[in-house]
């Protein structure tokens, strides 16, 4: 199961001709229903998290960001979202060349395997990194022995972020790969380009509005992580705090305005994620018209 | 076409596809088969007594009725969505477009705290419905709500290309035999749209079975009332119970692993069934 929205290239539009065209009332009713729901579900709570981080002020607003714990969860998050993502972008790229460029058996079933920890509960996604590095857990003596904190430590929060994360680029690669072919590569290797040659200057141009999208995903969800790293995290404050975390500590202490202050900053993530999401979709759009006139052209 | 392939000039085979089983079994395979040994080492009646707990139950009850519920009102709200951002023009469109993938993209715990701040009953809204008798927060509405929140991008992004797609003569020739719109929709439309339905609902039900963080904050967690599934995995590890956690969570696993192949049935029924009309 793919969690995330697959890069669409086609236009979204089709708007009606007049056989094909309702009662003006229901049109109205239909885009007033959306409307509504829109304003309560979606654009209500994105206000509200601004709205009560500036309740008492900017005074307040800063002071709870630059607090010595809110500072810690913050590097915290930024460096577990730099270890998880280019190991997962690594990852990606690895298999969408495999699965994409070559015919081997057992393929469908490597691309479900590699779906799994989107369909994985995120609380599960941490239980299991307990159940390895736990006290009684499989590798949890040895490591204990040899006195390397993996559980309620960094090692374990990055753990979890790469596992809850691990399908986003592979997802976004696989299907893009498969649709271009292989037939420019394998003219590259032909006309005598090296392996890293063909990857570098042939399929990378061709995947990287792709590439780029997965790597958008990837990151958001690795710095907004909640459920699996409040699992492996064991909320010591300025040491395994993440910001999601510092956020559920600092709400549960009735201390709001910090908490949305906080939480401003992921939603601040999630409107520039949202909006660098627009802008590659409409650069492979592009891209995708431009190769299609060529085409054409030639 | 596969005899080409299978001879591919291509470089790289055998290190790419060694390095992703690796990084595979590594990652996700040998943590996740931790739950099914330890699961398997527990006994029966040890795993038995830890999924059947009254408690439990009653937190399955409440998770998969509350998400069954949820990606209902998805599949309904979420084809309004899809066809009116495929279908009309209107001011704001763009705006919508773009914040449909909000629940995709602002973090679980940030969307948990916003949502129970609006919904309490000093909250812009929960305060609203208040006269009426209405409680959202802190009881079962509650995870509903979050619920619906997390799931309604699913079901518009699976919809709306499947929506995009559909050629604009077909319905054009069910309204030259005399089709009124509203039976164009249900005979010609509907059909159409509906592996893409089914899809976005299994996958929104899915994904709001294991919610956790959007959920908690406005849910109450009131014992055997407004517990989920998930939070009982939190709750019996702070008790230091991992066998128990495990076993409810090797419940949830066999759930999801048996959506998982639903879900990739329907989108391979999807691909033939879309990729034979274009």
């Amino acid at each position: 199961m793919s969690a995330t929205i697959a890069l669409q290239h086609g236009s979204l539009e089709r708007y009606e001709t007049p056989s094909t065209r309702e009662p003006q009332w229901i049109k109205v009713l239909l885009i007033g229903i959306a409307l509504t729901f829109f304003t309560v579900f979606l654009l209500f709570p994105l206000v509200a998290v601004f709205v009560e981080a500036f309740r008492k002020g900017w005074g307040t607003y800063l002071a709870a960001l630059s607090s010595h714990d809110a500072l810690a969860a913050i590097r915290l998050t930024l460096l577990t979202a730099a270890i998880a993502v280019p190991l997962n972008l690594f990852f990606g790229i690895s298999a969408a060349w495999a699965i994409a460029k070559f015919e081997f058996p057992g393929k469908r079933l490597l691309i479900t395997l590699i779906d799994l920890p989107f369909s994985v509960s995120p609380v599960i996604s941490g239980l299991i990194y307990v159940l390895l590095f736990g006290a009684q857990g499989w590798f949890g003596e040895w490591f204990a022995a040899h006195d390397i904190k993996i559980l309620f430590a960094v090692p374990g929060i990055v753990l979890a972020t790469i596992f809850v994360t691990f399908p986003f680029v592979a997802r976004e690669l696989i299907p893009l790969m498969e649709a271009q072919g292989s037939e420019e590569e394998e003219a590259a290797v032909v006309l005598g380009a090296s392996g890293w040659q063909v990857f570098w200057h042939t399929t990378l141009p061709n995947i990287k509005w792709g590439l780029l999208y997965g790597v958008i995903l990837c990151n958001a969800r690795a710095m907004g992580e909640f459920g699996a790293v409040s699992v492996v995290s064991g909320h010591i404050r300025g040491m395994t705090n993440t910001m999601p975390l510092h956020v559920e500590i600092l709400y549960n202490e009735y201390n709001y305005a910090a908490a949305f202050a906080v939480a401003s900053l992921l939603a601040l993530l999630a409107i520039v994620t949202l909006g660098l999401k627009t802008l590659v979709e409409r650069q492979s759009h592009k891209q995708k018209t431009e190769s299609l006139a060529l085409e054409n052209a030639s | 076409m596969a005899i080409r392939k299978r001879f591919s000039p291509l470089p790289g085979f055998g290190l790419s596809l060694g390095y992703t089983i690796f990084y595979l079994a590594l990652i996700v395979l040998i943590p996740l088969s931790a739950v099914g040994a330890k699961t398997i080492g527990m006994g029966w009646e040890a795993f038995w007594a830890a999924v059947s707990n009254p408690r439990v139950v009653a937190s399955y009850e409440l998770s998969f009725g509350a998400s069954l519920l949820a990606a209902a009102v998805n599949v309904v709200f979420g084809l309004i969505f899809a066809w009116v951002l495929v279908r009309y023009r209107f001011p704001g469109k763009g705006l919508v477009d773009a914040l449909v993938d909000l629940p995709f993209a602002l973090p679980t715990a940030v969307a948990g705290i916003a949502l129970a701040t609006i919904y309490a009953e000093n909250g812009p809204i929960g305060s609203l419905l208040k006269p009426y008798g209405i409680e959202v927060a802190y009881n079962p509405n509650g995870v509903l709500l979050a619920l619906i929140f997390i799931g309604l991008p699913f079901v518009v992004r699976t919809v709306q290309p499947v929506l995009a797609d559909l050629e604009k003569e077909v319905e054009e020739a069910a309204a030259g035999l005399g089709a009124s719109r509203w039976q164009t929709f249900v005979k010609v439309i509907l059909p159409h749209v509906l592996p893409a339905l089914l899809t976005g609902f299994a996958m929104a039900f899915a994904r709001a079975v294991g919610e956790y963080g959007s959920v908690i904050f406005i849910a109450g967690n009131v014992p055997m009332v407004s517990e989920i599934t998930p939070l009982m995995i939190i709750t019996k590890l702070e008790q230091y119970d991992y066998a128990g956690a495990t076993a409810v969570a090797s419940v949830m696993l066999i759930f999801s692993f048996i959506l998982l192949l639903i879900i990739n049935g329907l989108q391979g029924w999807m691909q033939n069934r879309y990729s034979k009309g274009a």
